[in-house]
């Protein structure tokens, strides 16, 4: 049977996830194999070192590099203060006196006689790394963080904005074509993973915003709404660090799409239910989408899907088009031509006949179709 | 291996969004470029392994000729009548390239021939420290903390000379204590080639922090400079480090029969040699989804310089942040609502491998395409200044000058050559749409012949000319170029409809062609000829390369779209109202038979 490779976002009631946490640079692991942990549990921590701020000893004294170690006040490993003097100069003349401050409160990190600079750095910060998941911690990288896995719903968006956060699912729409409106943000939805239909206006973000939603996921957003948002135009799609005061995670994609009624479904079926939601999107190499993960099964399932999903594509597949002049409409596969087909760009591509809920069958380039879960 | 041993070869490319696969054979005494394949590069869950995605490229060669390749997931070795190559090659850009930060100690002399130096050996440069860079010394060892690059080239001094502000910047490295951005556990590799006589203090300061390789002084004296150590160390550590971070990238390095090359380093290459074969000043481009990277040979000099963030899917919406909205909808002959040309081009970066399927979606990614060359056109020019490139000699003199007037090499009237290559001018479904594209993007002037790269080989081509150059340069003649035709600019302004030029060309075995071209016009004619001769009788005023009103006879090519004669002038401006710019974009599109009706 003729197949094509597709991507597709992950939409699956039930799977067995596993997260990699580690820490950007060596820490300490605070958990053992084996251990259960909450979402906000912290499961290794380091120190990140502080900032570093130089200072050039011999220029502010007038001296050579080399002799700046006789009028250090304090030495290389040293503790100061902001403003405490680190090294001055003795003169005959007391009005001549130099005395350099620290900038920083600190430690001295070293003394070059080569340059007749002071590394000063700042105290460490502290980097705590949370679970991120509800679940089992089942290895531990030494050094560095854990690996915990759990088994549950697992849904990835399009592209988010904003980091991890945690809370429970909230529906606040009753079908996945209505746009989420202002009002339908309400002072109980604080805390809350917000989810919405269609769209989401500039208006209803902030208002989610103000009222301290955790995470608002819906189809669609605009993008001028989101350069209002954001301050700025997102020029590539590497995100996950903003600080909004909210996750935002979309579904489908830019404009006005009616979230996939099968992510809808599934959202609505965890409402009430704690989730982990990132909106981490990084589209580039080691490729990452936003993602929503409910632990525990969904009422209806009893049993964890295993597989991942086949990766290509058949006749009788549902898909969904993610390009003009479709964009957004839903289909079935009816065909897989294996010949180069010249489309309305006058382009020589590989398509596929997409029977549409009308009967209407249309021909569609492979690369702007989109898989649906069943 | 000798090119007896060699009769069949594949050779593939992994893109950031698509693997290209390419079957050559010999053919009595040529090679030629046979069959091809390509498929989505896998760099994307489910798979997370580059090397699915050149199997799959490599199995559509097999199915469309009917050679078997493959022995599971293995290339089969050498070949044996129907079955097998003598060898594969690879080159890469998936994974987001190579990334590298260069320092240097005063930034228009060691910091741009640092500069330089990685952008030659096939890299993205991330930033450029210099001692007087204009930041606060805090804020560069900020800046190398924020940026996690796959390696770091450090120079600075000339041999022999002071090494005070090399050993400040290895001090701000340590205190940084950068850390590569694949893989946290080893350590970032860096570079140092500066002063000699600074190694040992480099090596105190940076030995036990990074993994550091000495080579010979970028720039051993003011007046020279040798890139090519350094360039030879960054395509080690490209190897040894770097690909064995990224995913599928350690089995793929088992694959091939040659290094796998960075691709830009690869096209380079053949820029490089193709220019040589044929004295020729040639300009080629190559727009990808997520950069593009500039070539140039101006009086055999070599420049590349790579836009990290100008490219047609992934970085589509950095184009419309940088050029802004108004540059792009300047191109498009009809209205678009600005919010869902904002909508398109977001949902073409966050879907990168979707392809327009409407004419309207082709024009509007036509003009992003315009955009995006330009910006990366700009950018080369500036970096493309003053030295005389690889092994160049220049006096203090004319380093300062360079920083002061920054004069480019480029110079357009001097041009002979465009190729252009990736997706959006190869894949164009009609060739007078790339040839347009380039001639508005870089408002070539006087004559200029111009090409495409169809499928994107050059990548192909310069990884295998390391292995054979005939092969490469057989199969860049006869299969990868694609002669598009030749552009006649006059240099000018005048009046609409006010005749500015007369011209001649002469076509062996063939009526000659004559007219005349009024200013705001463009003509565009079929001429296929190899070569032909062309007069061209400018009127005062305009300039075709020889001084304003000076006849001009010169070689031209045909090709398959043939001769433009461009009419409107350099500088060349759009109408600022919008009826009569549409007018004039339909006129001009209208002459070119760029789209249907």
């Amino acid at each position: 049977m003729a197949h094509a490779y597709t991507p597709g976002l992950k939409v699956i009631p039930c799977t067995l996830l596993k997260k990699k946490r580690v820490l950007p640079i060596p820490g300490k692991v605070l958990v053992d194999l084996g251990r259960e942990v909450e979402a906000s549990d912290i499961v290794a921590q380091t120190e990140l070192p502080g900032k570093v701020y130089p200072v050039n000893v011999a220029n502010r004294l007038s001296v050579a590099p080399d002799e700046i170690k006789n009028f250090m006040v304090k030495g290389e490993g040293d503790t100061v203060t902001k403003g405490e003097i680190i090294a001055e100069n003795k003169p005959f003349v007391k009005w001549f006196k130099t005395a350099i401050e620290s900038p920083v409160a600190g430690t001295i990190e070293s003394i070059s006689t080569i340059t007749g600079q002071v590394m000063l750095r700042e105290p460490p910060k502290i980097l705590p790394l949370p679970a991120y998941i509800k679940g089992k911690v089942v290895e531990v990288h030494e050094g560095f963080g854990v690996t915990v896995e759990t088994e549950g719903t697992f849904i990835q968006g399009i592209f988010g904005v904003g980091g991890e956060t945690s809370g429970e699912i909230e529906v606040a729409v009753k079908t996945p074509a209505e746009d989420l409106a202002p009002e339908a943000v309400k002072d109980i939805h604080r805390g809350k993973i917000l989810i919405g239909g269609r769209h989401a206006g500039l208006s209803t973000i902030k208002k989610a915003v103000a009222t301290g939603v955790k995470a608002l996921v819906v189809g669609g957003i605009h993008d001028r709404d989101l350069r209002e948002l954001m301050g700025y135009d997102i020029g590539v799609a590497v995100t996950g660090t903003e600080k909004l005061g909210i996750t935002l995670i979309i579904t489908e994609g830019f404009g006005s799409i009616p979230m996939a009624e099968y992510t809808f479904k599934l959202l609505a079926s965890r409402n009430g239910e704690k989730a982990s939601v990132s909106g981490a999107t990084q589209i580039r190499a080691g490729v990452m989408r936003p993602e929503i993960i409910v632990p525990g099964y969904p009422r209806n399932v009893t049993e964890c899907k295993k597989e991942q999903g086949r990766g290509w594509i058949e006749p009788g597949d549902p898909v969904r088009m993610i390009r003009e002049p479709y964009f957004g409409v839903i289909g079935t596969v009816k065909a897989l031509p294996p010949e180069l087909t010249v489309i309305g760009s006058e382009s020589h591509a590989r398509v596929l006949e997409v029977e549409l809920a009308a009967g209407e069958v249309i021909m569609v380039p492979r690369a702007n179709i989109e898989m649906l879960e069943k | 291996m000798s090119d007896k041993d060699l009769e069949v070869i594949v050779a593939t490319d992994c893109g950031s969004t698509t693997t290209k696969a390419i079957l050559i054979e010999k053919k009595g005494d040529t090679y030629r470029q046979t069959f091809r394949g390509e498929a989505p590069t896998t760099v994307e869950a489910p798979f997370e392994d580059v090397t699915k995605g050149v199997l799959n490229s490599i199995t559509e060669v097999e199915e469309l000729s009917g050679r078997r390749l493959l022995d599971g997931e293995k290339i089969i070795t050498p070949n044996e009548g129907n079955t097998g190559a003598d060898i594969y090659v690879s080159t890469s850009s998936a994974g987001g390239g190579l990334q590298m930060m260069v320092a240097g100690a005063v930034k228009a002399m060691t910091g741009e021939s640092a500069q330089r130096c990685a952008l030659g050996a096939g890299a993205i440069v991330m930033d450029v420290l210099a001692s007087n860079d204009g930041r606060a010394d805090h804020e560069k060892i900020e800046r190398i903390r924020q940026l996690r690059p796959d390696m770091m080239l450090l120079s600075g001094g000339t041999d022999g000379g002071t090494i005070t502000h090399i050993v400040e910047l290895a001090q701000f490295l340590k205190a940084a204590d950068p850390k590569p951005r694949l893989g946290a556990s080893y350590k970032l590799p860096v570079i140092f080639a500066g002063n000699n006589k600074a190694q040992q203090q480099i090596k105190d300061i940076l030995g036990d922090r990074t993994a550091l390789i000495i080579t010979e002084n970028i720039r051993p004296s003011l007046e020279r400079e040798n890139l090519m150590p350094a360039r030879h160390k960054i395509h080690d550590i490209f190897l040894e480090h770097v690909m064995q971070q990224a995913p599928g990238y350690p089995r793929l390095m088992k694959m091939v029969g040659a290094p796998i090359m960075p691709t830009p380093a690869a096209v380079g290459m053949m820029t490089e040699k193709f220019a040589k074969a044929k004295n020729f000043n040639v300009l080629a481009v190559d727009i990808g989804g997520a950069t593009t990277d500039v070539f140039s040979v101006f009086s055999g000099v070599f420049n590349r310089t790579v836009s990290a963030n100008l490219g047609m899917s992934y970085s589509i919406s950095n184009v419309m942040a940088e050029t802004g909205l108004a540059n792009i909808l300047r191109w498009l002959p009809f209205d678009v609502d600005e919010q869902d040309l904002r909508n398109r081009l977001k949902n073409k970066m966050i879907r990168p491998t979707t392809i327009p399927q409407t004419i309207e979606d082709l024009q509007i990614e036509h003009a992003v395409a315009r955009e995006a060359l330009r910006l990366a056109f700009d950018q080369h020019k500036s970096l493309a200044v003053g030295l005389k490139g690889v092994q160049q000699e220049r006096s203090i003199s004319d380093a300062f000058e360079q920083t002061a007037s920054g004069q480019s090499l480029i110079n357009l009237m001097r041009l002979d050559y465009v190729i252009g290559s990736g997706g959006i001018l190869a894949h164009s479904p009609r060739r007078t749409q790339s040839m347009l594209m380039m001639i508005d993007a870089y408002q070539l002037e006087g004559v200029t012949r111009m090409a495409v790269d169809s499928i994107f080989m050059m990548p192909h081509l310069g990884v295998l000319a390391q292995i054979s150059e005939k092969a490469a340069l057989d199969v860049f003649y006869n299969d990868c170029l694609v002669r598009m035709g030749t552009c006649l600019a006059p240099r000018g302004l005048a009046k609409e409809g006010q005749l500015i030029m007369e011209w001649e060309v002469k076509v062996p075995g063939e009526k000659n062609l004559s007219g005349e071209l009024r200013f705001g016009d463009i003509i565009h004619l079929p001429l296929e000829a190899a070569s032909a001769k062309l007069t061209a009788k400018p009127v005062k005023g305009f300039d075709m390369g020889a001084g304003s009103g000076s006849r001009v006879e010169a070689d031209i090519e045909g090709g398959v779209a043939g001769l433009v004669l461009d009419g409107r002038g350099r500088p060349f401006e759009l109408p600022k109202a919008r009826a009569k710019r549409m007018d004039v974009l339909n006129k001009w599109y209208k002459a070119m038979e760029m789209y249907p009706g």
